[in-house]
């Protein structure tokens, strides 16, 4: 199944209005559709999300972008809920830009922040229900019947006589009729497909067969590839560049400057590739010439000491006197998202307009910004979105659109902006470096009394250009996991220090601000277990009564880990829960450590609560997912400078986990009738300080700086 | 120029001979099912066979294909192997993103035609070259074990 970008000229037949009640934009049908539905094969668009052919095939429209996390399921999934559409006729297809895919959390077209199921949990299932109501309501025109004698089983319209239309039957009709101001969703004691194991991914076919098409499978007539050569250092400037010799390679066309660097565009990337290789540039590489990891991480750790912008204050830390009191300081790296698949984009600026073909993570934004590259209205930028190779928040960032979009512009032919792995690598808008200092309190029963924390990194707020660092000096993303420490201890204190060291481009990574703050604060939670010689699951639940969720998964997680039963000898358990996107997560870790240090992660047990499930087969998914992303970055992942140049640049020194130390991963999810929470990303917090505190349990040994083998 | 049968059909095509075997059939070919990934052989998105052998198609010079088989992902369910493989990855739900699928599949398919019941150990020899981003491997090796029994044929 292929992934069809929506014409956007269907765009004018869209009306938007917002129903009341949550600030759902849905789209409806307007007369001069019927000629539309013509023109697309006589299917009836029922609304911006959905229309029905004469067959009973039914396409849902979805304008959220597709890497991996299912969302061409689980929106399809909650609309065909609410139909009662027959789900062996569902299909799904990419969505353009338009109002009606604006995501209801972020306020702009966009995908992340694991919101997909949250945002659209009640808009999806409105447009299902409402569409359903029409087709009832054009069956029982039909019949001259009541509406109210009529009922809908997979796909069909039912009247109590027995009578039966199918939806694609009715549809032409149906999409005529003025839809309901208000429908009644489902209870979901009813729900046939929500919230139920075995629905198939849709996307899978295709994925399987090299027909699903990626950012990288555009080709367009007269289109050229193109590299760019980058500074080796952020921040750096070409001063001179010689290209004699790398236009003299066959295939390339052009050599431009342009500000991210100096392009070469050629027939392909092969001859690309070797026209950069064969540049000749001198560089001015500026303030960070002599940047440094061990630079940052003094920076960074003299931050940490001296604390910043309070973030929360409960209590008395200053007065509160411990009967025994430990500190620690913990660190964690610069880390790539590194997608599988490379970043591009492939951009084509006409006359009239800007059009881009993008495995993008945010359409909306990249809309505004492209029309001010290309000097259109935001109307005239068409975004095609295709499959992403990976996202993890590295595609919600504009480089590789504007890089291609200017190159299009230059030439005024369509580009494909190609990066290297090596590129994709140094491309910045890395998971910032953090240190940060804590200090914790046992009172002489051995009750926690005292926690604080001083964090020190780079502010995401600011590196965005789409937020502010609030009035209280306080970047939400760099103490999310530390700040909203779920412990109940009288006195907590928690403080950020922004620290920028060399300016660099920090960005959004699997769980953002969880991805390291989890790290520390449940590590040093163990910690403090352990100078209380308590159990530290035991510990952690003491601390959790007023915690309901988080201690169902922690008490979930332990009993399928069998907590505190024998293990292999040599293996040991650890155990972490955290709450991050709506969603909370506990994971065991069992771990043996070899005689030359290495930790072998055996089994993941993992307990998630995240309210009301969509998919529970994708949950479950997700979860294994965000396990490998963390517990990659927590034993290999890092960033690191010398002399300003970033030291990693593939796969062989940014390394990845791979088939033969994939642990048996278990997910567990509490049931529940709660408002649904995220899953992308909740998986991923917890795997770090799981493991690492698995391997105290085994050594003795407390893990404070990441990666593990590093 | 250089000719070689691709996915059963004689293909010639007109470029330097060392040209990397990905990048001929991606950008002179437009047979986009074979993934760029990391460039060095690190990644196995590229993953293709020539003449029933796994290769790393981005460190592969086309030349070396001259006169042999190249079957890539858009040919490889021609196999009994590549049928079995491709069925059970679909049964199984197993790509997330899809990226590393293509590769994924092309080192099970070798794996699979010449072992018929891999153990563990020879999944993990076969497909620790592969690197999936999404975190499959648990699905990929079901999958591998699932097809490996219901290939059919010699």
């Amino acid at each position: 199944m292929g992934v069809k970008p929506v014409n956007t000229s269907r765009r004018e037949f869209l009306k938007t209005s917002a129903m009341a009640g949550g600030g759902l934009i849905i789209g409806f049908t307007l007369p001069g559709t019927s000629r539309l539905a013509q023109a697309a094969g006589k299917e009836a668009q029922m609304n911006a999300y959905l229309r029905i052919a004469p067959n009973n095939a039914i396409t849902v429209v979805c304008g959220l972008s597709e890497m991996g996390q299912g969302v061409h399921t689980a929106i399809p999934m909650l609309i065909a809920e609410e139909l009662d559409a027959d789900w062996s006729r569902v299909r799904v297809e990419q969505g353009g830009v338009d109002k009606a895919f604006v995501n209801p959390i972020f306020g702009i077209q966009a995908t992340g922040g694991s919101t997909a199921v949250r945002g659209h949990w009640d808009p999806m299932r409105k447009a299902g229900a409402a569409a359903r109501a029409m087709l009832i309501a054009a069956a029982a025109e039909s019949w001259k019947a009541d509406a109210a004698d009529c009922r809908t089983e997979r796909g069909m319209v039912i009247h109590k006589s027995g009578k039966k239309l199918s939806y694609g039957q009715l549809a032409e009709k149906a999409a005529k009729l003025v839809p309901p101001k208000d429908v009644k969703l489902k209870d979901p004691a009813q729900f046939s497909l929500l919230g139920k194991s075995g629905t198939k991914r849709l996307d899978t076919a295709a994925k399987s067969t090299g027909k699903a098409k990626y950012g990288l499978d555009v080709y367009l007539p007269g289109m050229l590839t193109a590299v760019i050569a980058y500074p080796p250092v952020p921040g750096g400037k070409a001063v001179s560049v010689n290209d004699a010799k790398a236009k003299a390679v066959p295939g390339v066309r052009q050599v431009v400057q342009i500000p991210a660097g100096v392009a070469v565009l050629a027939d392909g990337y092969w001859a690309a590739k070797l026209g950069r290789d064969a540049l000749e540039i001198q560089w001015d590489h500026g303030a960070n010439a002599s940047l440094s990891s061990e630079g940052i991480s003094k920076m960074l750790s003299a931050g940490a000491a001296a604390g910043g912008a309070v973030g929360r204050n409960e209590g008395d830390f200053k007065a509160a006197k411990p009967a025994k009191k430990i500190e620690a300081e913990y660190e964690a790296p610069y880390l790539s998202h590194s997608c599988m698949e490379p970043l591009n984009c492939t951009a084509w600026v006409k006359k009239d307009g800007v059009e881009i073909w993008a495995g993008t993570q945010s359409q909306g934004p990249a809309q505004g910004i492209l029309s001010q590259v290309a000097g259109v209205q935001p109307g005239q930028v068409k975004i095609n979105t295709m499959y992403l190779g990976g996202g993890f928040g590295r595609r919600f960032a504009p480089d590789p659109v504007i890089g291609a979009t200017v190159l299009s512009k230059i030439t005024g032919k369509p580009v494909k902006l190609v990066y290297s792995r090596e590129d994709d690598t140094r491309g910045y808008f890395y998971r910032p470096a953090s240190v940060t200092r804590m200090t914790g309190g046992l009172d002489t029963s051995g009750s926690a009394m005292l926690f604080t924390a001083n964090v020190a990194s780079p502010s995401i707020m600011e590196a965005s250009h789409f937020m502010k660092l609030p009035p209280d000096g306080v970047d939400e993303f760099g103490v999310e996991g530390i700040r909203d420490c779920p412990y109940d201890i009288p006195n907590l204190h928690i403080e950020y220090s922004r620290q920028e060291p060399g300016n660099l481009q920090v960005w959004f990574w699997r769980s953002v601000g969880h991805s390291q703050n989890s790290f520390f604060l449940e590590s040093f939670i163990d910690e403090l277990a352990h100078a209380a010689g308590k159990d530290p699951f035991e510990f952690r639940r003491s601390l959790l009564g007023k915690q309901p969720r988080y201690k169902g998964v922690l008490e979930l997680a332990a009993e399928k880990a069998d907590w505190g039963k024998p293990l292999p000898a040599g293996v040991h358990r650890g155990i972490a829960v955290v709450f991050s996107f709506g969603s909370w997560c506990a994971e065991v870790a069992e771990v043996s450590v070899g005689p030359d240090g290495a930790p072998k992660v055996h089994r993941v047990v993992a307990a998630v609560d995240c309210g009301m499930t969509v998919n529970p087969d994708i949950v479950k998914r997700q979860v294994e997912s965000a396990v490998v992303y963390g517990l990659t970055a927590a034993l290999y992942g890092k960033i690191t400078f010398k002399d300003g140049r970033v030291e990693q640049s593939n796969f062989h020194d940014y390394r990845m986990l791979r088939m033969n130390e994939m642990p048996k991963v278990e997910v567990y999810i509490v049931p529940s009738r709660e408002a649904p929470g995220g899953m992308g990303e909740p998986g991923t917090p917890p795997i770090a300080p799981a493991v690492a505190n698995a391997i105290f349990a085994a050594t003795g040994k407390r893990i404070r700086k990441l990666p593990l083998l590093g | 120029m250089v000719s070689f049968l691709l996915n059963g059909k004689p293909r010639k095509v007109d470029v330097a001979p060392d040209t990397p075997l990905l990048w001929v059939l991606r950008d002179s070919l437009h047979l986009t099912g074979t993934k760029f990934g990391c460039g060095i052989a690190q990644c196995g998105a590229c993953t293709v066979h020539l003449d029933g052998q796994p290769v790393r198609s981005c460190s592969t010079p086309v030349s070396a294909a001259a006169g042999k088989k190249v079957t890539t992902i858009e040919g490889v369910g021609a196999t009994s192997a590549g049928k079995a493989v491709q069925a059970a990855w679909i049964q199984h739900d197993v790509p997330q993103c899809g990226y590393c699928q293509s590769g994924q599949i092309m080192s099970a398919s070798a794996l699979v035609a010449k072992n018929r019941a891999p153990s563990d150990a020879d999944i993990d020899a076969a497909m620790s070259g592969n690197v999936c981003r999404c975190g499959t491997y648990n699905q990929i090796r079901e999958a591998i074990k699932d097809a490996a029994a219901n290939v059919k044929g010699a």
